[in-house]
C-alpha cells in the first residue's frame, strides 16, 4: 500500500501542480501580510516594540479621533447604503412599477467608476463652485457629509444588488396562505417579507460598513481636515514614510472586514434554507399607492445617479467651469505630468493582464479544488486560502505588498515598480468572488465527467480544455469581466504600488483633482466609464449569445445556482 | 487453479466515519453478466469503483485477467463505464461524443474510427440521431448512447452504475432487455449496480447481495429468491413473512401461503386467522392478515380470480395454509438480532 501513496506522489501531475499554485498563493498572499504584521510590532529601527506602536497611535489625540471619524462615517454609510439598497431592491422586485431593466443598470453606475470619482461629482454638485452651491444651498461638502454621501453611492449598488436576489426568491405560497387568513400588507411585509431576508440584511450592513471603513478614495478627495483611517495609512506611509505607523493603521483596517468575513461565513446562504424547490413564484398585485411610492423612490435615485455622470460630461465637455461653459474637447488632452493619457493605456493592460492571469489561476484552482484528482490536504488548504482574501482591504494587500516586495533581499523584489505588482496585487484583491463563480459553475458540471474521459483513455487536460472549459464558458467570462472590470476602477490597492514609471489612471483622476485639474479628471472618468461600458456591453452581447445557444438544448438549472450567483455580483 | 476473469480480493475500504467495504470477495467470470445489489450505503457503487480504479482500497488487491491492477489508474483498465446520470458531454453531437474517445485511439485510421462509430450507433440503434445534442433525446435514448460510448473502445469489461434509475419506469423495462440482448451478444464481463431488485432478478447471471458493507449472498438470480441464506436477502428480495418459533427464525413467500375456509383437522400446515386488508395489485392481490396463535402479522398473494372467487371479506376468519415445502430457516444468530432490535 505504501509503494502506492509514493509512486502517486511523485507521478501525478495534478499535485504537483496544485502544490505549485498553492506555494504560488501562499508568497502572494500570507507572506505580504506576516510582513505587514511584524512591521507593526517592530520599532522603526526594527527592534520588537510588542504593543508599543499601538499604545502610542492610541495616545495621538489626532489619531485616534480618526477612528471616531471612521466609526461616524461608515456606520451611517451602512445605514443609508443598506436602507436605499432595500427600497430599491424591493421597487424592482416586488411592485408593479415599468422600466425595471433601466433602473437596474442605472443602479450599477457607481460600480463602474473609482470612488474618487464619486467623490469629484460631489465637488462638482456640491462644492465652492458647484451646480447646487450655486443655486443657493450650500451643505458644506467637505468633511463628514461629502464622505457620508460619498459612501453612500459607493455602497449602495452592492446592497442592491445583494437585496434584489434575496428579494427575487419569494415564495408565493406564503403570502397566498396569509391572505387567505385575511393578514393585512403590513403584517406580511413584517412577517414574511422581512424574516426572508433578515440574513442579507444583516450582510449589507456588514458589507457596506466595511466598504466604506477601508475606502480610501472618497476621503482623498472629499474629507479636508476630516481625517479617517483610510487617509491615515497613507499620510503615514506616503507623507511622512512612517512605515510602522502604517502598519499599524493598516491592521486596523482588517478588524471589521474580519469580522464582517466571519458574518458572511455563518449567514451565507442561510436565507436560501428557507427556500423550498416546491416555491412557487410570487405574482404581484396592483397597487397603484404602492407603485407610486416606488416609483418616486426609485426615479429619485435614478436622477441622482444620472446627474454624478451628467455632471462629468459637463466638466469634461467645458472650457473652464462655470465660467466658460463653451464646449471643447481640449480637456482631454491630458497634462503629463499628472499621468496623462498614458495612464489610461497603463490601466488597461494592467486590467487586461490582470483578467488574463487571474482567470487563468482562478479557475484552475478551483478546477483542483473541486474536481482535481490530487490530495485532500490541497484540497482543503486552497480552500482556506481561496477564501482570506475576502476579508483583506485593498490598502491592508498594498502595504502588506511594500512591505515583502521592497525588501532588497527579496528575489521577487524585481517587480517592484513594474506593472506585475500592480496585476499580482489586484489579484489576490479580487481573487475570493471569482473563486465562488467558478467553484459553483464548476460543481454544477456532471461529476462523473472525468471518470467517464478516464475510461475512454483521454487525457486529463484534454478533458479540462475540451469539456469543462466550453462548459464553464459563462463563468468563465464573468470572471473575466469581474477582475477587468475591479483593476480599472480600484485605488486603494494599487496607491501605494504604483510608480512614476507606470501610473494607473484612477491614480491619475487623485492627481489631476489635487492638481487642480479638475476637467482633466472628469474627462479621464469619462474614459473609464467607457471602456467599463464598452467591455461590459461586449460581455453583455456574449453571454445573450450563449443563452439563445441554451434555448436551443435546454438545460435544467436549480433555483439554489442563480442565488449564488446573484451573491457573487453583489459582492463587486 | 484457474483464477476468474476478474477477482477482488480482501478489499477494505473505509470513509471518514464508515466502512463502505469490510473484506469482500468477489470472482467474476468471463462473459457474465454480475448484478452488484443492494440498499443505498451498503457499499455497492463505492466496490464498482474500486474496480474501476475510481477509489483506491485501503486494502486488498483487483485482479484483472490474472494481473493485479490495484495500483493502475481508470485509464490503463480497459473498461466501459455507464453511469446513473448519463454523463454524456452536452455541447457535442452524439457522434462526437463517441467520436472524443475513438480520436484518442491513434492506430485507428479515420475511416476505422467513423465505421466504428457507426457500427455502435447502429448497435442502440440511435444512427439516425447521430447530429442530434444529448439534450434533444429522451432520457432512454441518452442512455443508449452512454452505452454505445462505453463499448466504443472495445472494453475488456462493462461497468454499469444504476444506468436505468434515473428513467421512467417503461424505458426502464425495456431498456433492461436490450441491454441484456447486447451484453450477450458482444459477450461482454459486465458489472451491473442496482438498488431495483427486479433489474438485477431479470438480467443478472449471478447476483452479489451487499448490505452492511458486506457480501450476505453470492448466487444465480433462482437461488437467491428461493434460497435467500439470510433473512436480509430474503427481505430484500421480494417479500418474506418471518415469525420465530422456539428460537428459530422462519420465513415464508406470501406467494407459497395458500387461504382456505376449511382446514383439514390433522394437518399441521393450516393456521388460524383474521383477514385484515385485501389489496388489490391487478393480476395478484394481496391478503394481509393476523395468527390466531401467536398474534403474529402475515401477508399471502393469491391470484386475483381466485381471490375474487373466494369472497374474502376483511376481519374475516380463514385458515392459512403454509406448506413445509415453502418455508426456510435462519440460523439462529438472526434471530438474536431480530430479538434485540
Amino acid at each position: 500500500m505504501k509503494k502506492i501513496s509514493v509512486q502517486k506522489l511523485h507521478g501525478n501531475p495534478a499535485d504537483i501542480l496544485m502544490l505549485c499554485m498553492t506555494l504560488a498563493f501562499v508568497v502572494v498572499l500570507l507572506c505580504p501580510l506576516a510582513a505587514l504584521f511584524s512591521k507593526a510590532f517592530l520599532t522603526a529601527s526594527g527592534e520588537f516594540a510588542g504593543l508599543e506602536n499601538y499604545i502610542r497611535y492610541f495616545s495621538t489625540p489626532a489619531l485616534s479621533v480618526s477612528i471616531q471619524n471612521t466609526m461616524v462615517v461608515s456606520c451611517g454609510s451602512a445605514v443609508l447604503g443598506t436602507l436605499l439598497g432595500f427600497l430599491y431592491a424591493y421597487g424592482l422586485t416586488r411592485t408593479g412599477i415599468k422600466g425595471k431593466t433601466f433602473f437596474r443598470y442605472v443602479a450599477m453606475i457607481p460600480l463602474f467608476l473609482p470612488t474618487v470619482v464619486h467623490g469629484l461629482s460631489l465637488v462638482y454638485l456640491f462644492g465652492k463652485q458647484g451646480i447646487i452651491t450655486g443655486l443657493g444651498w450650500d451643505i458644506g461638502l467637505y468633511g463628514k457629509t461629502g464622505i457620508l454621501l460619498s459612501e453612500v453611492i459607493y455602497t449602495f449598488p452592492q446592497s442592491f444588488l445583494m437585496f434584489s436576489i434575496a428579494l427575487n426568491y419569494a415564495d408565493g405560497r406564503l403570502y397566498e396562505a396569509a391572505d387567505s387568513m385575511g393578514c393585512s400588507s403590513l403584517k406580511k411585509f413584517t412577517h414574511i417579507t422581512l424574516p426572508s431576508v433578515r440574513y442579507t440584511l444583516i450582510n449589507s450592513l456588514f458589507v457596506c460598513f466595511t466598504l466604506a471603513f477601508t475606502d480610501f478614495g472618497a476621503p482623498k478627495v472629499l474629507g479636508g481636515n476630516y481625517n479617517v483611517l483610510a487617509t491615515d495609512i497613507y499620510k503615514q506611509v506616503a507623507g511622512q514614510f512612517n512605515m510602522n505607523m502604517g502598519a499599524v493603521v493598516g491592521t486596523l483596517l482588517l478588524i471589521p472586514a474580519v469580522i464582517s468575513f466571519g458574518v458572511d461565513r455563518v449567514t451565507s446562504g442561510k436565507d436560501k434554507e428557507g427556500i423550498s424547490s416546491k416555491a412557487q413564484t410570487l405574482k404581484i398585485k396592483k397597487g397603484r399607492v404602492r407603485d407610486g411610492f416606488f416609483y418616486l423612490i426609485c426615479i429619485a435615485i435614478t436622477l441622482c445617479l444620472l446627474s454624478l455622470v451628467g455632471v462629468l460630461f459637463v466638466g469634461a465637455f467645458t472650457k473652464y467651469y462655470p465660467y466658460d461653459m463653451s464646449f471643447t474637447l481640449e480637456n482631454f488632452r491630458f497634462n503629463p505630468s499628472t499621468g496623462g493619457i498614458q495612464s489610461y493605456l497603463n490601466s488597461i493592460e494592467m486590467s487586461f493582464l490582470t483578467a488574463v492571469l487571474g482567470t487563468l489561476f482562478t479557475f484552475l484552482y478551483a478546477y483542483f479544488i473541486e474536481r482535481g484528482k490530487c490530495r485532500g490536504i490541497f484540497k482543503n488548504t486552497g480552500k482556506i486560502l481561496s477564501s482570506l482574501p475576502l476579508a483583506l482591504p485593498g490598502m491592508v494587500i498594498g502595504l502588506g505588498f511594500i512591505f515583502f516586495f521592497n525588501q532588497k533581499n527579496n528575489p521577487l523584489h524585481v517587480i517592484y515598480g513594474t506593472v506585475m505588482i500592480l496585476v499580482l496585487a489586484n489579484m489576490v484583491h479580487f481573487y475570493s468572488v471569482p473563486f465562488v463563480t467558478a467553484s459553483s459553475a464548476l460543481k454544477k458540471l456532471d461529476k462523473e465527467y472525468e471518470n467517464v474521459a478516464d475510461s475512454l483513455k483521454i487525457p486529463g487536460w484534454k478533458t479540462f480544455c475540451k469539456v469543462v472549459v466550453p462548459l464553464s464558458l459563462s463563468a468563465v467570462l464573468e470572471i473575466f469581466m469581474y477582475y477587468f472590470m475591479n483593476s480599472m476602477v480600484t485605488v486603494s490597492a494599487v496607491v501605494f504600488l504604483y510608480s512614476a514609471r507606470f501610473k494607473v489612471a484612477s491614480i491619475a483622476i487623485t492627481h489631476m483633482e489635487e492638481a487642480g485639474d479638475i476637467a482633466q479628471a472628469a474627462a479621464m472618468s469619462l474614459l473609464i466609464l467607457l471602456i467599463n461600458v464598452v467591455a461590459r456591453g461586449i460581455y453583455e452581447i456574449c453571454r445573450r449569445q450563449r443563452s439563445r445557444e441554451r434555448r436551443t438544448c435546454p438545460q435544467k438549472e436549480k433555483a439554489g445556482i442563480h442565488f449564488l450567483k446573484g451573491r457573487v455580483q453583489s459582492t463587486m | 487453479m484457474k483464477m476468474a476473469f476478474l477477482s477482488v480480493k480482501n478489499i477494505v475500504k473505509k470513509f471518514e466515519t464508515q466502512t463502505a467495504l469490510n473484506n469482500v470477495n468477489v470472482e467474476i467470470e468471463k462473459g457474465e453478466l454480475v448484478s452488484i445489489l443492494g440498499p443505498s450505503g451498503c457499499g455497492k457503487t463505492t466496490l464498482l469503483r474500486i474496480i474501476a480504479g475510481l477509489e483506491t482500497p485501503d486494502m486488498g488487491q483487483v485482479f484483472i485477467d490474472g494481473k493485479d491492477c490495484t495500483p493502475l489508474p481508470p485509464s490503463k483498465r480497459n473498461f466501459g463505464i455507464v453511469f446513473q446520470s448519463y454523463a454524456l458531454f452536452p455541447h457535442m453531437t452524439v457522434e462526437q461524443n463517441l467520436m472524443f474517445g475513438l480520436n484518442q485511439q491513434k492506430q485507428l485510421r479515420k475511416d476505422e474510427r467513423k465505421e466504428r462509430t457507426r457500427e455502435m450507433l447502429e448497435m442502440v440503434d440511435l444512427y439516425d440521431h447521430r447530429k442530434k445534442y444529448p439534450s434533444q433525446l429522451s432520457g432512454g435514448q441518452q442512455q443508449r448512447i452512454a452505452l454505445a460510448r462505453a463499448l466504443s473502445l472495445k472494453p475488456a469489461f462493462l461497468l454499469l452504475d444504476e444506468p436505468l434509475s434515473a428513467l421512467d419506469a417503461k424505458v426502464r423495462i425495456k431498456l433492461r432487455a436490450e441491454i441484456r440482448r447486447i451484453q450477450k451478444k458482444l459477450g461482454i464481463t459486465t458489472i451491473l449496480v442496482t438498488h431495483d431488485q427486479e433489474e438485477a432478478l431479470t438480467m443478472a447471471d449471478k447476483i452479489v447481495v451487499m448490505n452492511n458493507a458486506v457480501i450476505e449472498q453470492v448466487g444465480t438470480p433462482k437461488e437467491i429468491y428461493n434460497m435467500p441464506k439470510t433473512a436480509f436477502t430474503a427481505n430484500f428480495i421480494g417479500t418474506m413473512n418471518l415469525y420465530q418459533q422456539d428460537r428459530i427464525l422462519w420465513g415464508v413467500r406470501p406467494e407459497a401461503i395458500g387461504i382456505t375456509r376449511t382446514a383439514r383437522a390433522s394437518d399441521q400446515a393450516y393456521h388460524k386467522g383474521m383477514v385484515e386488508e385485501i389489496e388489490f395489485r391487478g393480476a395478484l392481490t394481496r391478503v394481509y392478515g393476523r395468527l390466531k396463535e401467536n398474534q403474529e402479522v402475515i401477508c399471502a398473494d393469491m391470484d386475483s380470480r381466485q381471490a375474487e372467487n373466494l369472497l374474502l371479506k376483511e376481519k374475516e376468519e380463514v385458515f392459512f395454509y403454509i406448506p413445509q415445502s415453502g418455508t426456510i430457516c435462519y440460523p439462529s444468530r438472526e434471530a438474536a438480532e431480530r430479538n434485540t432490535a
